[in-house]
């Protein structure tokens, strides 16, 4: 599914060089669900940017569901996120002048699909995340368990192979922060990929694996996450 | 997509409206004020008479001073002299010719009350009114045997017919002017070429005349002119000098088609200047011109520069509106930048962002130039406010669908060209540098 050799990643300014990531190799397979943690600063971020092709790499090799993305332009990156990727951030990040179903709308309007075939889709996965009563409301008029639950809805409906979740519960109440990991599982089990970088150990923890990341590449001192979660 | 975007546009207006009315503003202001000046140019600058300028010809040879040219470095003289303008009249060598001049009468009304007026009057050859495609209300010109006989008839315009005879068809009535009988043929309709291209050596943008007569009724009658008269010799000073001597003071204008017709005229030209020549006339080398009424019109300068310095003015005061414009277009693209990073994040191509953005300016520019056309609709009332005692104007400089048209095409066109930069800052804008500040 995802698969990253050797990967570095450089930012450069006139006068300093940024090794955010260093050799960083990972696999990833159909289905799993993998969360990635590490301290600030470790390269979790620019991992998951670099993954969900929202940045580029400075080398190394990366093939998403087979594809060798290297050197591909702005278009089929574009089109390859819209199509195989779903995102999920921490801050939401829904469009506030936008009801629900709009925000669901936006990454199949730039997919091309008509519009019965949005709107089948989106009451499909609002139903999904349980928000099918609430699609004419602002994201404003929402709770914030409800409005990342949008967020998810909104980043199912393409139908990815794989969700990339950023802190997707930091935002959150425990009580929302569970109903929400809830709904990931509930996703993952019914077949698609996640990869999810969190802090919280406890979170982690409901991963199939943890990638644990230190200086910009997957450290082989990956911490009892299993330990760590029972003694939080 | 594209009612999608339009969507996002409108959506995006009503979002930031202090910014959107800004912009919408500022464009409204540039057009408003270039369009109320291009109206202007236009109507100075206009054909004035389209179907026939490339067949009609001002003719011109240089009688002028052998020491001086008329107007340096070598320019024949812009006027002709009776004495070459009735001779090319009798020649009749073009397919129509028309010899003329401005002068002006008094008329005397027979009814009751009215007191006498002036009237501006233009004395000419009876060709005038075929050739130049004048529009009448009731009757027509007169004949060239009208003007061989000295006959004292006259075609008058609709206001004097209003005037003097109440709108009625005047045709075969009299008129007295300055003492004198005259019998009248036709009645014009509303004609006011701009610019008056048959005489744009005596105000291009001065009011038409009144009042048509035979030449040689004029001549005869020595109605002098009230045009520019000018001569580089002595003319004696009596009306048999001002026909003999050197003393320009007529136009002459024929009608010519197609290049052959042209070039044999130019070879007439030619050699009645030599005739001359051996007569000891024309002691200048030959120096003919034929110019058809485009290009009379640019070589007399006949829009004012004025009006180029305040296009020029006009367009730099759009460029400065429009300057605005890319600058809250910039601040709107950097309010809006985590929306644009989210986007590109969720599958939208930088295409697509520039799409969106593109549309969106075209929105503001539509909407500008809707204000526009309001804004030049001031202007012009302003322009006829500030030159309400030239006619020409007030009727002339007006609102019709081409100018509001051009206006809105116009602001379109600006604000898309104001929209490219910040639209491709927002195409540059990386997909990943908003999300995290969201």
């Amino acid at each position: 599914m995802l698969s990253m050799q050797d990967i570095s990643k450089v930012y450069r300014t006139d006068t300093v060089e940024t090794h955010a990531l260093r050799q960083f190799s990972l696999d990833v397979d159909e289905g799993d669900f993998v969360s990635v943690t590490g301290p600030s600063g470790s390269g979790k971020t620019t991992f998951l940017n670099i993954a969900g092709l929202l940045e580029e790499f400075s080398s190394g090799t990366f093939e998403l569901d087979g594809r060798n993305v290297a050197g591909l332009n702005d278009n089929d990156r574009s089109g390859l996120r819209n199509e195989k990727i779903g995102f999920i951030f921490q801050s939401f990040n829904l469009i506030p002048e936008l009801d629900i179903f709009d925000n669901v709308d936006v990454p199949l309007r730039y997919r091309g699909f008509n519009a019965t075939e949005r709107k089948k889709r989106i009451d499909r996965v609002l139903e999904t995340v349980g928000l099918g009563s609430r699609s004419k409301h602002l994201p404003s008029q929402l709770s914030g368990g409800q409005q990342q639950r949008a967020a998810i809805a909104r980043a199912l409906a393409g139908e990815p192979r794989f969700l990339l979740a950023d802190e997707p519960t930091g935002n959150l109440d425990s009580h929302m922060a569970d109903s929400v990991m809830d709904l990931l599982t509930e996703i993952n089990k019914e077949g698609t990929t996640i990869v999810m970088v969190t802090h919280e150990a406890s979170l982690a923890s409901r991963a199939h694996r943890n990638i644990f990341v230190l200086d910009g590449h997957v450290s082989t001192n990956e911490p009892d996450l299993h330990l760590a979660a029972k003694s939080a | 997509m594209f009612r999608y975007y339009l969507k996002l546009g409108l959506s995006s207006i009503r979002k930031n409206p202090m910014l959107s009315a800004l912009m919408v503003a500022a464009i409204a202001t540039g057009i408003g004020a270039y369009m109320t000046i291009i109206n202007v140019d236009y109507v100075m600058s206009g054909n004035p008479i389209p179907n026939k300028s490339d067949v009609l010809f001002h003719v011109q040879v240089d009688n002028w001073d052998p020491n001086n040219a008329y107007d340096e470095p070598n320019e024949p003289p812009v006027q002709v002299t009776y004495l070459d303008g009735s001779a090319l009249l009798a020649a009749g060598k073009a397919r129509r010719q028309v010899l003329s001049y401005k002068t002006g009468r008094v008329i005397e009304p027979e009814q009751e009350g009215e007191r006498p007026f002036r009237a501006l009057s233009r004395s000419t050859s009876a060709d005038f009114f075929a050739m130049f495609d004048t529009p009448f209300l009731f009757g027509g010109g007169w004949d060239k045997a009208a003007d061989n006989n000295e006959e004292y008839v006259v075609v008058i315009d609709s206001e004097i017919n209003e005037r003097v005879f109440g709108g009625e068809n005047s045709v075969g009535r009299s008129l007295v002017m300055n003492g004198d009988r005259y019998r009248v043929v036709g009645v014009m309709d509303v004609w006011q070429p701009m610019p008056k291209f048959y005489d744009v050596n005596n105000g291009p943008f001065d009011e038409g005349e009144d009042v048509f007569l035979p030449l040689s009724v004029s001549v005869a009658n020595e109605f002098h002119s009230w045009g520019n008269n000018s001569c580089w010799k002595p003319d004696g000073g009596d009306w048999a000098g001002r026909l003999t001597g050197e003393c320009i003071w007529l136009q002459f204008w024929v009608e010519l088609h197609g290049e052959s017709e042209r070039q044999d005229y130019m070879a007439f030209l030619n050699a009645y200047v030599e005739t001359q020549k051996a007569l000891g006339r024309f002691p200048r080398p030959m120096n003919n011109r034929l110019t058809n009424v485009m290009e009379w019109m640019e070589d007399r300068k006949v829009v004012a520069k004025d009006v180029n310095v305040l296009k020029g003015l006009a367009f730099l005061f759009l460029i400065v509106c429009l300057l605005n414009t890319i600058g809250l277009l910039l601040a709107k693209v950097t309010r809006r930048a985590g929306d644009i990073s989210l986007r590109r994040a969720l599958g939208a191509s930088r295409k697509a962002v520039f799409s969106q953005y593109i549309i969106e300016a075209g929105v503001i520019g539509l909407a500008g130039g809707l204000l526009g056309v309001g804004m030049t609709w001031l202007g012009l009332q302003g322009i006829k406010g500030l030159y309400s005692d030239f006619d020409f104007i007030t009727r002339l400089v007006a609102m019709d669908w081409p100018v509001i048209l051009a206006t809105i095409a116009l602001a379109i066109v600006s604000a898309l060209a104001a929209a490219l930069y910040p639209t491709w800052r927002a195409c540059g804008i990386h997909p990943a540098s908003q999300l995290k500040a969201l």
